[in-house]
């Protein structure tokens, strides 16, 4: 896909984890948003996976780590067409297999359930692993929140993988710099976050997380890297597209009301008319 | 009884391990730096390439663990019980339980029989947790027969399994020869008509002890073997507790959550009858020699005997 077609493509995800946000009464808009970026590049130009065969023992997995941004995944995975956009509607209605985090038992696509912050990299990480103790070449792929990295488990997977090598396992870091408290210096700061991987033993590259041009170089230079496992710091701005929702913490985990829908949607409407 | 010789189950976890994986090229072991003590260094030594040591980082290995079933590969994380099953609960419970992973979980090292290292070490908790994680199945074996073929049984099972190993060396009572092991079907040991001893790990071979200190005294006691904590067999302890109405619960673990309350959990609903539950009574284990420690917390023949004579 050229960058163009990226871009359209992003901004359909985006409308779709509004639509599903809107339609749940719930769920969190802020970090689907920032990450929409990285999801629509993964599915639609970095992994070999086949939405007929969501089973492919050779495919390209991922991990999304910090599991609550599911709306935005959820939106890649229907767009890619691993189960219909109208199911986005039903996103945390009860009976539905989209559930609030993902649950890779009932969501066709998804590789791992996650939601419990800072376990999808061990098991981002179990999957490089049999990876390489299988000799297959298949990638992994895990998108970490940047509050979600203060779990203490995640330096034992980043430990795990810089010890192993797993030149296979590529992690974003979603730095949008807000959590549910507020940023992330306020909080409890992680920073700096690309000399902590570096310590751990990654190739590190930071870059703008919503700019294509530059995402597509990153994933080439994480593939190309060999013998150490690399992370990319995204920098993003959380609820980006959605002018409102930008860098307003706020918006992490709510939905909006039908004015507020509206208005997103006319937005994102906006941005794709002219990208046309 | 004749006590030909005594042999620790957790040695049972590493002895099966080695001969179920050389005919399964898909079982992998995991541990987190307790190799020697668990005893997976016995399956390292035989399979190099597939022990994975993780380092001092149990919540990691249960994530490690979960990452490779869902390629194909059977992992055993391995560690104390302490941190299996408390250090990582939540790991276990969300990011194995919840998918419903074929991992499982060898916990060696549980209860008061860890000896010397004292409380921070002797889990007395790990069944209550296991047991009410959806969809794990929860086996804690007697001896070394029983241990080797739980193991097995648990590898050809699909799902999450928790199996419960001790450091102490145990009387092996089960003939290989004629031994058979189901998940979830009890055993009866000893058929007796004055009163029920349901008991399970270390202390089913106290507990068929305690029957005969018993019958010297005139009770005349049945013996039932638990190994599967769940799913339990229902059945085995309705009749267990119909054969004689009075029913002793024994287990080298907490009265609270373990072997005693799904015992009284399944008679409250199918058979009322008066349970005793015989176990670490609310409180934390202490240092010292592990025959020791269960002489003194009474998990013992002569204790159970004593305990069951006086509650009669």
């Amino acid at each position: 896909m050229n960058k163009l077609e990226l871009q359209k493509k992003a901004v359909a995800v985006r409308k779709g984890a509004m639509t599903g946000v809107y339609c749940a009464k719930s769920g969190h808009p802020g970090g689907s948003l920032s990450a929409a970026d990285i999801f629509t590049y993964l599915y639609f130009e970095e992994m070999n996976v086949d939405p007929s065969n969501p089973k492919d023992e050779n495919r390209d997995r991922f991990v999304l780590s910090k599991g609550h941004t599911a709306p935005g995944y959820y939106a890649a995975l229907a767009l890619k067409g691993f189960f219909s956009i109208e199911e986005l509607k039903n996103l945390r209605h009860v009976g539905a297999f989209l559930q609030g985090h993902p649950d890779m038992k009932h969501t066709p696509g998804v590789d791992m359930s996650s939601g419990s912050l800072g376990q999808g990299l061990s098991t981002a990480v179990g999957m490089a692993l049999a990876a390489k103790l299988s000799n297959k070449d298949y990638r992994t792929y895990c998108l970490c929140g940047d509050g979600e990295i203060q779990e203490g488990q995640i330096w034992e997977a980043a430990m795990f993988a810089g010890h192993r090598k797993l030149d296979n396992l590529l992690v974003i870091v979603d730095n949008n710099n807000l959590q549910i408290d507020g940023t992330l210096e306020e909080v409890c700061s992680p920073y700096p976050i690309d000399e902590k991987f570096k310590a751990f033993g990654f190739h590190v590259i930071n870059i703008n997380g919503n700019d294509f041009d530059e995402i597509d170089k990153a994933f080439a230079e994480a593939k190309a890297t060999k013998g150490m496992p690399t992370a990319i710091i995204a920098h993003t701005v959380k609820g980006k597209g959605v002018s409102f929702m930008e860098n307003n913490v706020n918006w992490h985990g709510k939905a909006p009301n039908e004015e507020e829908y509206k208005i997103a949607m006319e937005e994102l409407e906006k941005e794709a008319a002219a990208l046309c | 009884m004749l006590e030909t010789k005594a042999i620790a189950t957790r040695d049972s976890y590493g002895n099966a391990l080695v001969e179920i994986a050389k005919e399964h090229d898909n079982l992998i072991v995991l541990d987190a730096d307790l190799a020697a003590a668990t005893k997976t260094a016995i399956f390292k030594k035989a399979f190099p390439k597939r022990h994975i040591d993780c380092g001092i980082a149990e919540a990691n290995m249960a994530g490690i663990a979960a990452g490779l079933s869902t390629c194909g590969y059977v992992p055993f994380m391995s560690s104390f019980a302490m941190f299996a099953a408390g250090r990582a609960y939540e790991q276990v419970r969300n990011t194995i339980g919840y998918p419903h992973l074929n991992v499982k979980i060898g916990a060696t090292h549980a209860g008061i029989s860890v000896g010397e290292d004292g409380a921070t070490h002797q889990c007395n908790e790990d069944l209550a947790l296991m047991r009410t994680i959806p969809g794990m199945v929860v086996i804690n074996p007697c001896d070394d027969v029983e241990a080797r073929a739980a193991v097995k049984a648990a590898y050809e099972y699909v799902g999450p399994v928790y199996l419960r190993f001790g450091r102490l060396a145990v009387p092996v009572i089960n003939d290989e020869e004629t031994y058979q092991f189901e998940i979830g079907k009890g055993i009866t040991l000893r058929e007796g008509k004055d009163v029920t001893i349901i008991a399970t790990g270390l202390c089913v071979s106290e507990s068929l002890k305690a029957a005969e200190l018993l019958a010297q005294q005139g009770i005349d006691a049945m013996v039932i073997n638990i190994h599967t904590i769940k799913p339990i067999d229902a059945e085995l302890v309705v009749a267990g507790a119909r054969a004689t109405g009075r029913v002793f619960t024994v287990e080298e673990h907490s009265i609270i959550g373990g072997l005693g309350s799904a015992v009284m959990e399944v008679l409250s609903e199918y058979l009322p009858t008066k349970v005793t539950r015989i176990g670490v009574n609310d409180t934390y284990g202490e240092s010292g020699p592990a025959k020791e420690l269960l002489k003194k917390y009474k998990l013992d023949a002569e204790g159970i005997a004593e305990r069951i004579k006086a509650d009669l």
